[in-house]
Parts: C-alpha cells; sequence; structure tokens
C-alpha cells in the first residue's frame, strides 16, 4: 500500500518537476541541465550563512542595495516551483548585526526562516550574543530544527532542543544532515554559553556520517558547518574538515563570511571529492546545490560529474 | 522457585528469539521498499538576491509592523547636532573623536568608581571603530548604531607607567586621530614628541593608570600590544549603549578639534 503510494508520487513528481523545469528554462533562455532521464531523481539544495539580522536590503556601503529576505523568499518560491525537491538550509550566524536583534531578540528572523520554510539550520557563534536562554527563547518561533552534532547542551537549558543528525526524505532520496559549530572558547563570552561543551569536529563528523550512512541508509550526507571557510596554520575548517574525513557529500559552511565564486571540490581521505560551499553574508546570495541521483548502487565505472 | 526461574529464563529466550525474527524480517522488508540512490552529477551556483527579484508581498507585510516599531524608536530624537562631524575632517584629532572619549569618560566613570572605587585617568578608542559620521541636526538612536554598528563594550585596563609609555609611543608613531582623552601629546615639526602631559601631569612611571578603552582594542585590535594581559574590569556596558545614554541626558552636541593631540606651534 504505502509503496504504491511513494511510486504514484515519484512519477507525479517527475512530470510536474520537468515541465516546470522546462518552462522555466525557456523562459530564461537558460536551459543547461538536460530533461530528467527516467529513473533520475534531482534534489535542490539551498543554503545561506551569516544572515545577521539583515532583513531588509542593505543600505550604505559597497553592498547597498543587494539581499533582503522578501526578496530572498521570491527566490525560494521560484525554485521550489521549478524543483519541489528541495531542501532550504542555514549555516548559523543568524543573530546580531542589525537593529532588528537589538530591538527583538531574533523573533523576527526565525519568524521569517520558518515562513520562508528553511528545513534546518545549524548554530553559530553570534547565536549566542542574547546567551543561551536568549536563543532558547527563540526557538518556540521556529517550525525548522537546529542541527548541530558537537555541542554538548546536556547541562544548559538547551538539552534536548537540537538534533545531532536529521534524515530528510525528498522523492524517495534520503538525505542526511549534520551540524558542526566553532569553538567557543575566546570566541564567545562563558557567560554567554555557559556549560556548553565543545567537541572535536572531526571525530564527530566520522560518527554522525557513519550513523547517517549505515544506520540511516542516507543517498546524500550534507555538513551544515559554522567552522569557517580556510585558516592558515592547523584550526580546523571545512577544507580541513573535507580532506580528513569521507562519506560527506557536501559541507556548507559560514562564520569566515567567504564569497566563493562557485562551489569548491576537495579531495577527502580516500581521494574521492567532496562539495565545499559558503555564500558570504547578509543574506547577499543564495547558494544552490542540485544532485542528480540515479537508483542502485554506486557504478564503480562511473565518476560523478560536477558542473560548477 | 527454581522451575519458574527456569521458565522465565526460556520464555525471555523465546520472546528473544520472536523478536529477532521480527527484526530481521523489518530490515528485509524495509531494505526491499528501500531504493539506493548514488551521484551521477553534481550542479552548483550562487545566486545573487538583488532588485532584479520582486519582493513576496505577504513577507514585506509581515516586516512592515516591526519596521515601523524600530523606527519610531531608532528616529527619535535625543539630542542635536549643530555642525557636520565626520572622521576625516581633521588630522590627529577630530570633533567626532573627542566626543567619543568624551563618551567613554563620562559615562564609564561613575560606574568604574561604584565598581571600584577608582577613577579613569586616560581613554584611547581607535580611529577605524567610527563607522559613519554625523551629519549636522537631530541625533537618534539610529545615529549612535551608524557610528557604532558592533556591540563593543567599554573595558577599564590598569597599565603601569611603562605600558602607558608605550601607548604614547604608539599614538605618535602612527599619527592617527584615534580619539583620546586625559593625554595631551604635542609634536615637532619632525613629528617626534615635543611635549606629553597626562592629565596636566608628566608622565609618571611609578604610577599606575586606568585606561578606557573597548574589548576589541584590549584584546590586541589595531596592534594595541600594550593591553596584553594587563588587568581589567569589564561592566557589560556597550559603547552604543552609552551613547545612547549620553544623547539622551545631553540636549546639544557642542564638540571641537582641540590641541590633545597636535603640532606644537
Amino acid at each position: 500500500m504505502e509503496r504504491r503510494k511513494f511510486i504514484r508520487n515519484t512519477s507525479a513528481g517527475i512530470v510536474v518537476g520537468s515541465a516546470l523545469w522546462s518552462n522555466y528554462a525557456l523562459a530564461n533562455g537558460i536551459l543547461t541541465a538536460p530533461e530528467l532521464a527516467a529513473g533520475t531523481k534531482k534534489i535542490t539544495i539551498l543554503h545561506t550563512n551569516d544572515t545577521h539580522s539583515h532583513i531588509e536590503p542593505i543600505s550604505g556601503g559597497r553592498n547597498h542595495g543587494r539581499g533582503g529576505v522578501a526578496r530572498r523568499a521570491a527566490l525560494i518560491n521560484k525554485v521550489r516551483e521549478e524543483n519541489p525537491n528541495s531542501l532550504l538550509l542555514d549555516c548559523g550566524d543568524i543573530f546580531q548585526g542589525t537593529p532588528y536583534f537589538n530591538f527583538y531578540g531574533g523573533e523576527l528572523e526565525i519568524k521569517l526562516m520558518s515562513m520562508m520554510g528553511y528545513d534546518a539550520a545549524t548554530i553559530g557563534n553570534h547565536d549566542f550574543d542574547n546567551s543561551i536562554e536568549g536563543l532558547y527563547a527563540q526557538l518556540p518561533h521556529a517550525t525548522f530544527d537546529f542541527v548541530i552534532s558537537n555541542y554538548d547542551f546536556s547541562n544548559t537549558i538547551m538539552d534536548d532542543q537540537i538534533k545531532t543528525r536529521k534524515v530528510i526524505i525528498k522523492n524517495g532520496v534520503r538525505i542526511g544532515l549534520f551540524g558542526l559549530g566553532i569553538q567557543l572558547q575566546g570566541l564567545v563570552d562563558p557567560k554567554m554559553y555557559k556549560e556548553t561543551v565543545y567537541n572535536d569536529p572531526v571525530e564527530v563528523a566520522k560518527d554522525q556520517v557513519r550513523l547517517l550512512r549505515e544506520e540511516d541508509h542516507c543517498d546524500i550526507v550534507i555538513c551544515m558547518s559554522h567552522l569557517g571557510y580556510s585558516y592558515r596554520g592547523d584550526k580546523v575548517s571545512d577544507v580541513s574538515l573535507a580532506a580528513v574525513t569521507s562519506g560527506i557529500d557536501l559541507i556548507i559552511g559560514g562564520h569566515t563570511h567567504t564569497f566563493l565564486d562557485a562551489p569548491v571540490l576537495v579531495k577527502n581521505a580516500i581521494g574521492k571529492d567532496v562539495l565545499v560551499n559558503q555564500v558570504g553574508c547578509y543574506g547577499i546570495n543564495l547558494g544552490r546545490i542540485d544532485f542528480y541521483l540515479n537508483e542502485g548502487k554506486i557504478d564503480k565505472g562511473m565518476d560523478v560529474v560536477y558542473e560548477l | 522457585m527454581k522451575k519458574y526461574r527456569l521458565e522465565n529464563r526460556k520464555g525471555t529466550w523465546n520472546y528473544s528469539a520472536f523478536a529477532k525474527a521480527v527484526v530481521l524480517a523489518t530490515i528485509f522488508l524495509v531494505s526491499c521498499n528501500q531504493k539506493e540512490y548514488h551521484l551521477q552529477k553534481v550542479v552548483g551556483s550562487k545566486i545573487a538576491i538583488d532588485s532584479s527579484l520582486t519582493s513576496v508581498p505577504e513577507i514585506e507585510e509581515y516586516i512592515a509592523p516591526f519596521k515601523k516599531s524600530l523606527d519610531v524608536q531608532m528616529n527619535e530624537q535625543l539630542s542635536y547636532n549643530p555642525v557636520s562631524m565626520y572622521k576625516s575632517d581633521y588630522k590627529l584629532n577630530t570633533p567626532i573623536g573627542n566626543m567619543m572619549a568624551t563618551i567613554v569618560r563620562t559615562q564609564g566613570a561613575p560606574v568604574y568608581k561604584s565598581r571600584t572605587g577608582k577613577s579613569i585617568d586616560i581613554v584611547l578608542l581607535n580611529n577605524g571603530g567610527i563607522r559613519a559620521g554625523m551629519p549636522a541636526g537631530p541625533v537618534s538612536m539610529r545615529s549612535a548604531y551608524e557610528i557604532m554598528p558592533f556591540d563593543n563594550e567599554i573595558v577599564i585596563a590598569e597599565l603601569t607607567g611603562d605600558q602607558v609609555n608605550e601607548l604614547i609611543n604608539y599614538l605618535i608613531e602612527r599619527k592617527s586621530a584615534h580619539p583620546i582623552d586625559g593625554l595631551q601629546i604635542l609634536l615637532n615639526e619632525d613629528g617626534t614628541a615635543a611635549s606629553v602631559l597626562i592629565n596636566d601631569k608628566p608622565l609618571d612611571t611609578n604610577k599606575v593608570y586606568h585606561v578606557a578603552t573597548n574589548d576589541y582594542l584590549y584584546n590586541g585590535g589595531d596592534n594595541m600590544s600594550f593591553f596584553k594581559d594587563t588587568p581589567f574590569t569589564s561592566f557589560d556596558y556597550k559603547i552604543r549603549n552609552a551613547m545612547i545614554d549620553y544623547f539622551k541626558k545631553v540636549d546639544t552636541l557642542t564638540f571641537q578639534r582641540d590641541h590633545r593631540f597636535d603640532y606644537a606651534h
């Protein structure tokens, strides 16, 4: 019974999805992707980071007129029409940066993310700026999950309020998410983060990937990170994490406000490609990753094609 | 008793065998139902959010009352500024920098006194920390947010005479209009120090000086290494809030350039 429903939904999804895509692509004259072949599934990941309470378009300075939540929502709606199998994720530092945060404590930021239909967010260092209680106070406004795997909140008010990993199934494809936060000591006043314990991102990532792959049978594994894109020295970053782990398909990041022109490929610990992306800050850009998947186990003779 | 135990044990074993069978059957069923997928192609792109997109009206309408309430509070006149002030107005010291130093001293001193019984000798901020100018006209909370968008707070460090000497050398070397108060540094034409006074007295190398700054500079921002590892007091008072509190109680701002840091003649 359930299987029949699954098949029906799937075929309907493909027909509607591809029709919308062709219409959109033709209308915009950017028909770059081929029509979906039978059995191919397309999953779109949309992501933001370091939006820092930027509700309205930026006023003044070199980014004048860019960003704005109401426009971001329009773009998200457009992509969702094109591909209903889309996920919307944020990589932290939702709070702090405009008077909206100082006046409303992050309530509007979280409410708008819920309205835009965010599926998950991880936690950035600035999300502790009204202390851990200030973050906790905004949780009732979130219809999405906060996913963070390396902060142990056991001795704090946030205990049981977050997920260490999350599986979302879209059109039959199992997408696994986990989150990594930056070391808070030295970056955030301890009176703000209280007894939050920071655990080593690399070890936690290895555990989470194993759980998502082996126990949750995920087809795609995505790390939502607020570690920072890359550093000189040996401080852990998205790029260094990608290189020493395996089983991660995509790391979307934040913290360093890095404006990448395009996502970057990094070879992982077993020589496979990991995609790493970050889209600057303040809601100026929306990152978009389209995954095309075929049924069945990995064909050893086939390499994944990246169009970046 | 013994028999009962045995029976019970046997019962448990049977139950566990049954449970195992159920689990195995479930796994078999789930894996039959659950297809696996592998990546074939990945396409990445970055989409700019700009005026080419038409805002979603429902979102704009939702934001509107928050914006309105915020604007009312942000735009309320707190004080008045008769003459425009920009950090690029002059070299070595500026009206807007002198205002910032005065605000930190005026607002910080009573709190420091009540917490520690001590007084502030010197104020030192950084010119780069003044993020906007103040046009002539009404002064509002928005003015404070524009000039000081960061959440830095007032920190008062205790420096030895030698460390204050380093601080003075730093100012003389860089010749930037870093906001200062309590110090007078006059320069010769060749840029060397002609005279240095701290609250009208020469530097006393045996004295401990209380220097008000912000947490960014205290932690070595702008290469102010003389603060490193010095004892300090902070009391959770943001510079921006100090500005707002000051504007609320001062009717008209009358800051001017003076000779606190200047050439001697």
